[in-house]
């Protein structure tokens, strides 16, 4: 017949943010280390290649940081107005940034003074990168124009003036060597060819575009502006795929993480939130003191950067994998008792006895079945239990009382384990979820031990504290009641209007029913 | 079409298989047990009824194997008399008639001529163990009047009387009392126990006895748990007995196996326990059997034990103590709280079953299809014990959702209250746990209805309850990227002053619910949530409500614990009409607009049938039960009935099962009792023409109505068309095997030939008519311009039409001949 059922243990919706894959993922970083910049931080990138520096742009100064240092190990400060965009080449030898007052500086990583200038923007430069090939720079400024610049000769090759107002972002094609796109506060985000001398493909974002940014494979195009994130696909020729919503201030930053698999995106509004690329549903979010120009992720998202406004950096990494101290294991049968006479084929007369699988069952299960049932309850108030799981302890409190076998179970105790039922109580009577049942054992256990009560000061002093607790319980009950009774009050005067319309439809009914009745 | 009897209420399956212990057959092969008027003969191996013996005009009180013949049976009954049937092909052989009421019966190997009975004739309480002489006569019908007393004063039930050691001796408990009856020396011997003399309060009386098979033992079983064993008991007194105690309740039966090497013992506790070598030491268990074991039986062969239990239920089990087979009833063992439902998807019956579970119950083939765990916990069958009890279930959606609630009440304020809901699961085909809700009111809940509109988009349940509210719950999206989920949560909760929410109803298109608080009804917008207009009659709170159906879902009707039927207009918000009946059961029929109200008076309980927009009723049957009614519901028949009285049109389309207070399950039917009981393997029998397969309902239906058109011009030949089997050529073609068969080619002119009729003349005419009428048409449609005169002549055309057919010259009925020749219309028939 049907086997023994376990104890059903009561779960509890857990309030608060859902435990999801996500969440343990992203929550897995060390307390962020702040570190103070001269201003507001706009741009962070982190070198492709090991040991994975990163360069911070802020105010007239580029820093270079190692992957654990406090400390910049490299400044280029050889700027005279606001430095924009330091950008690490793919080789991550060189940089190249733009300036306030219309240069364009190539940078190497071990010198100081820059290899490069390219002069030709009249206006501040916001946004730089190396195409593909790693011979040409791209930038974009204030004068609403692009430049594709040759690196060798520090030459102006193509000019667009298709934008109508200030360039402030863009990035450059990883696969193909002509091809970057440009954001632009004239509300579009315009990909540029620089075989064709034109815009090949131009999306109207509705918002002045502060962040662009290409995915791996070129197919997404991820554009950020007001408050939207816009998703488009570039092989359907340009079209929307989907529109986020989900910060309150103007998303200033994007970033993917190094998997592809999730999309970050800063706000002004302090948060930074994170996407699923095949959903595009926010999985994660988090919050900083400040609001966010910039955003980085290291390689393998082993560190998060986040530059804020007010000049503070901050920098999260992840905690190290717990190596997790395996205990001495359990010696087990050897394999072959597993395998001894599986491999037995049935002769004639042999009767096969199947055995059915046996179900592992809780300790306590155990107890239970064989109606051990003071064992059982000891086992669950044992403080390994009680602690970390009340709500099994509580379930077989419950079950026992069911059983009918409560007050047995917990009678003829010493002090030691009385003490311990009288802790568990005490701690958990006046949760509202457990209360029910407590209250029942509670008083069961006072119906028993009455007629023992003084002998041992320990447990009178456990008897006093539940004393106390009730009591305390009572007047805070009391102070709801009074609270409620206020508040309905307050409804009822509120409410006045819609009670009279109800009453209307009764009074129509009435009269006719009696008619009918007479 | 069927034939217009009176209707009258017959008992619908679902009997008590546990009366009496089980008998099994020499082989063990079968199975029997009384059921009600009937025995059942079961087996073993496939748990399928083989047959059902009838015969018995009342209740059957004991069956037992012909020792002398055992492919034979003996059964008793109240009815005074014993029959002897051939189980093996359920045919009755004899009938002997004793002339009084036949409570027990007892058959002893040694005895040839006689079987054991148990009688009372004087006074209703005083039973009597005599012994029958059943005469050696070639008739059917023989009186067996020749009685002989054995034993008085002894209990009624043949659980107290044991036959033992080869016939020698027989043994009899009643209260504090043991008797032993020795056939040879007759003379009693009577054991009284030590103890009961001096306790007032002893519980030692006696429960059950059994006799060693072999050796001079008795066991016995008492009300305190405890068996005895007892011996020498030849000898008054130098007897002794042993104890053997395990079972902390009664012991309900004892039975010692077929070799006497263990002792089998059964209570309460739900577990059967076997004693070995009759030692309190060596003893093994078969644990949650899952109710009270009644009676515990052995088979004469030795290797399987039966149990039966008290949730009307056979267990087989193998003498390595597995259970191998179960035979389960209707479960009546406790009080039905949900009511009785149909799942939309099997048509079964589903009401409480086993504790903590939800049963269906096939109605076709009275037997049980499965058991739904609800409560899902570890019972614990003691005496006292407050149980966690399923006292709400509702279908939804078409049978994809199932509400469930339980609740389990200690004292006033202590309530535990859980609603479940479950889904449907096709691959599995069963019902999956999807959410459990803890409390979902405050107080019990009265009323359980889901939103069953076609149209609606979110399925929707009604939860009403004591605590003066009722809630909405509906199904929810929880799926989030990383798995797809739905759920239910509460969507609205509302109330009225505070009132007790007593009933709620959707309307059939579900855009109203109705939801009673005590004395006043309230209507609500199922879209808004709005109170949109309330009734109240002041005539006692509401107990039933519902709305009308079909054409008369403008009506609302609602029966109050006064007695008064009540029927609302829901367009004039207006009372239609009320009348006087106390309604204990108020059920609509899905397929009708009828209602059926069951009204309960001192002398018995009767049926109402109407339709809302009357309040004439359609149909009245007085003294439906003597009992009270509990639940009442329509079931849809698979193939409607076509009665056409008026009176009995309500029973079409849909059947009307009740349940009364005895949990009786009743039904109305034209048919006999014994035929609505035929199990379906026999009616195939009966009706060997029509294949009942699922293709039959949708070809078959197919046919007749082709057949009925045919019907019309060819009547003549339909009837010789089902005769092909008597063509030789035909016989021989399918009776031949094929390797010796001619080529196909060969024998199709002949097949075909064989088929065709020889032409009458009647035939002959009605196809000239035809041709005949076609012309006619013709002429007609040349003719459109003179409509008008041609409509006035048109009743002179047909004359004139006849007066040709008579005129038909015989070359032209020749021709036509050659073209009925070929005619294929039996190809349609085919």
């Amino acid at each position: 017949m049907a086997g023994y059922k376990p104890v059903a243990i009561q779960t509890y919706p857990i309030l608060g943010e859902k435990i999801t894959q996500d969440t343990l993922y992203w929550n897995n970083y060390k307390t962020p280390v702040q570190i103070k910049e001269f201003g507001a931080v706009s741009k962070v990138d982190f070198s492709p290649q090991p040991p994975y520096n990163y360069a911070v742009t802020a105010s007239s100064r580029i820093h270079i940081y190692g992957r654990y240092s406090q400390e910049p190990i490299k400044t280029f400060s050889r700027f005279k107005d606001t430095a924009y965009c330091a950008t690490f080449r793919q080789d991550g030898r060189l940089l190249v940034a733009g300036s306030e007052d219309g240069g364009v500086q190539l940078f190497d990583i071990s010198g100081r003074a820059p290899l490069r200038q390219f002069e030709g923007h009249t206006k501040a430069v916001h946004t730089v990168d190396f195409t593909a090939d790693k011979y040409h720079v791209v930038s974009g400024a204030d004068d609403y124009t692009v430049k594709l610049w040759d690196i060798p000769n520090a030459k102006e090759i193509l000019t667009f003036k298709e934008h109508s107002d200030y360039v402030r972002c863009g990035c450059a094609s990883k696969l193909n060597p002509d091809l970057f796109i440009t954001g632009s506060y004239d509300h579009t985000v315009k990909m540029f060819d620089a075989r064709t001398n034109t815009s090949v493909l131009s999306v109207e974002h509705g918002q002045p575009v502060e962040s662009v940014l290409l995915f791996p494979s070129g197919g997404l195009l991820v554009s950020a502006g007001g408050r939207y994130v816009k998703v488009w696909d570039m092989l359907k020729g340009g079209q929307l795929l989907v529109s986020l919503k989900n910060h309150h201030k103007t998303v200033t930053c994007l970033c993917l993480s190094s998997s592809g698999q999730r999309l970050l995106s800063g706000s002004l509004d302090r948060k930074v939130k994170v996407y699923s690329t095949t959903s595009y549903k926010v999985v994660h979010s988090f919050d900083y003191a400040a609001s966010i120009l910039s955003l980085a992720l290291a390689h393998e998202d082993e560190t998060i950067v986040v530059g804020m406004t007010n000049g503070i950096l901050s920098v999260k990494h992840r905690k190290s994998e717990a190596k997790k101290e395996s205990l001495p294991r359990r010696r087990r049968p050897a394999y072959r008792t597993f395998i001894k006479g599986k491999n037995y084929m049935k002769q004639r007369d042999d009767i096969l006895i199947n055995r059915p699988a046996k179900k592992h069952l809780e300790l306590y299960d155990r107890d239970l079945k064989h109606f051990r049932i003071s064992k059982a309850l000891d086992r669950v108030l044992d403080p390994t239990c009680t602690i970390k799981t009340p709500e099994i302890t509580v379930s077989i409190i419950k079950e026992l009382n069911r059983r009918g076998v409560l007050a047995n179970a917990l009678a003829g105790r010493d002090e030691k384990e009385i003490s311990h039922v009288l802790n568990f109580l005490i701690r958990h009577l006046s949760q509202p979820r457990f209360a029910p049942v407590l209250i029942n054992a509670a008083e069961i256990i006072i119906d028993i031990y009455l007629p023992v009560i003084g002998q041992s000061p320990v447990v009178d002093k456990k008897f006093l504290l539940l004393q106390g607790l009730v009591e305390k319980e009572i007047d805070y009950q009391r102070e709801l009641l009074e609270t409620l009774g206020m508040m309905d009050m307050l409804f009822a005067t509120m409410r006045r209007k819609e009670g009279t319309s109800v009453l209307e439809h009764t009074s129509d009914g009435f009269p006719e029913n009696k008619k009918i009745e007479s | 079409m069927v034939e217009e009897e009176n209707i009258r209420v017959v008992r619908c399956g679902g009997s008590e298989l546990n009366f009496r212990r089980a008998v099994f057959s020499a082989d063990s092969k079968y199975i029997f047990c009384v059921s009600g008027d009937f025995v059942k003969v079961y087996s073993t191996v496939t748990e399928e009824c083989v047959h059902i013996l009838h015969g018995h005009r009342n209740l059957v009180t004991g069956i037992q194997l012909n020792p002398n013949n055992h492919l034979q049976l003996y059964s008793c009954s109240l009815d005074g008399t014993i029959k002897l049937w051939d189980y093996i092909d359920g045919i009755l052989i004899k009938t002997f008639t004793v002339g009084c009421k036949l409570h027990a019966l007892f058959t002893v190997a040694q005895a040839e001529d006689s079987v054991f009975a148990i009688v009372n004739k004087e006074k209703p309480d005083i039973f009597q163990l005599v012994s029958v002489k059943l005469p050696k006569s070639s008739s059917q019908e023989v009186e067996a009047k020749e009685l002989s007393f054995v034993l008085d004063y002894i209990n009624q039930s043949p659980k107290c009387i044991a036959f033992g050691n080869e016939g020698v001796y027989v043994a009899a408990v009643r209260e504090f009392y043991l008797s032993v009856y020795f056939f040879k020396k007759k003379t009693t011997s009577r054991f009284t126990l030590s103890s009961s003399r001096n306790k007032k309060h002893a519980k030692n009386n006696f429960t059950c006895v059994a006799c060693h098979p072999t050796e001079d033992c008795i066991a016995s079983g008492h009300m305190d748990g405890k068996i005895r064993l007892w011996r020498n008991f030849y000898d008054d007194k130098k007897y002794t007995y042993t104890c053997l105690h395990w079972h902390h309740d009664m012991v309900m039966d004892l039975a010692f196996s077929v070799t006497g090497t263990s002792l089998l013992s059964g209570g309460r506790e739900s577990v059967l326990v076997e004693w070995r070598d009759a030692t309190e030491k060596n003893k093994e268990f078969l644990p949650r059997l899952g109710a009270t074991i009644e009676h515990i039986s052995v088979s004469p062969a030795g290797d399987l034990f039966c149990t039966s239990h008290s949730d009307n239920k056979i267990i087989i089990i193998h003498r390595n103590l597995e259970a191998s087979a179960v035979i389960q009833g209707l479960v009546k063992d406790r009080s039905i709280f949900t009511g009785l439902m149909i799942d939309p998807r099997t048509k079964a019956l589903v009401l409480n079953g086993k504790p903590g579970h939800l049963q269906f119950y096939s109605l076709q083939s009275d037997k049980q299809l499965y058991n739904l765990d609800i409560i899902q916990q570890e019972y614990i069958n003691d005496y006292g014990l407050i149980q966690i009890e399923l006292t709400k279930a509702a279908f939804g959606c078409f049978g994809n959702w199932l509400a469930t609630v339980e609740q389990r009440q200690e004292k006033e304020t202590e309530l535990e209250l859980q609603m479940k809901l479950w889904m449907y699961n096709k691959k599995t085909q069963g019902f999956i746990l999807n959410t459990k809700i803890n409390m979902p009111h405050e107080d019990c809940i009265t009323a359980l209805c889901f939103c069953n509109a076609e149209k609606s988009e979110q399925p929707t349940l009604v939860t009403a309850s004591k605590d003066g509210y009722f809630k909405v719950w509906i199904l929810t999206d929880d799926s989030d990227i990383y798995k797809k989920a739905v759920g239910w949560t509460c969507d609205f909760v509302g109330s009225y002053h505070k009132y007790q929410a007593t009933n709620c109803c959707f309307s059939e298109d579900g855009s109203l619910l109705a939801v009673s608080f005590e004395e006043i009804v309230t209507i609500w917008d199922s879209i808004t949530w709005e109170l949109k207009c309330t009734f109240c009659q002041r005539a006692g709170k509401i107990r039933h409500l519902c709305f009308g159906r079909l054409t008369c879902s403008k009506y609302l009707l609602g029966a109050t614990e006064n007695g008064i039927l009540c029927c609302w207009n829901l367009l004039s918000c207006a009372l239609e009409w009320n009348a006087k009946l106390n309604v204990r059961v108020m059920e609509p029929d899905p397929n009708s607009e009828n209602i059926a109200a069951i009204s309960q008076s001192s002398v018995g309980s009767d049926l109402f049938v109407f339709k809302p927009s009357e309040p004439r009723p359609l149909y009245i049957q007085k003294g439906i039960s003597r009992e009270e009614v509990q639940w009442g519901v329509f079931v849809p028949r698979d193939v409607p009935e076509s009665f056409t009285s008026e009176a009995y049109q309500w029973l079409n389309r849909s059947q009307f099962y009740f349940l009364t207070k005895s949990q009786s399950l009743l039904t109305f039917s034209t048919k006999s009792p014994e035929e609505k009981l035929t199990p379906t393997s026999k009616q195939l029998l009966a009706e060997e023409s029509l294949p009942t397969t699922p293709f039959y309902f949708i070809l078959g239906k197919h046919r007749q109505l082709q057949d009925e058109k045919l019907n019309e011009t060819l009547e003549n030949e339909l009837v010789q068309l089902p005769l092909t089997e008597n063509i030789p050529a035909v016989s021989e073609l399918l009776h031949t095997p094929a390797h010796v068969l001619p080529s196909a080619a060969f024998l199709c002119s002949m097949f075909v030939n064989s088929l065709l009729l020889s032409t009458e003349t009647k035939s002959a005419k009605e196809i000239p008519e035809d041709v005949d009428m076609e012309e006619e048409k013709e002429s007609e449609d040349s003719d459109e311009e003179n409509d008008f005169i041609e409509k006035v002549q048109d009743t002179n055309n047909t004359g004139l039409g006849e007066d040709i057919i008579h005129q038909l010259s015989k070359s032209e009925e020749k021709e036509l001949r050659k073209f009925r020749k070929i005619d294929y219309s039996w190809i349609a028939a085919l």
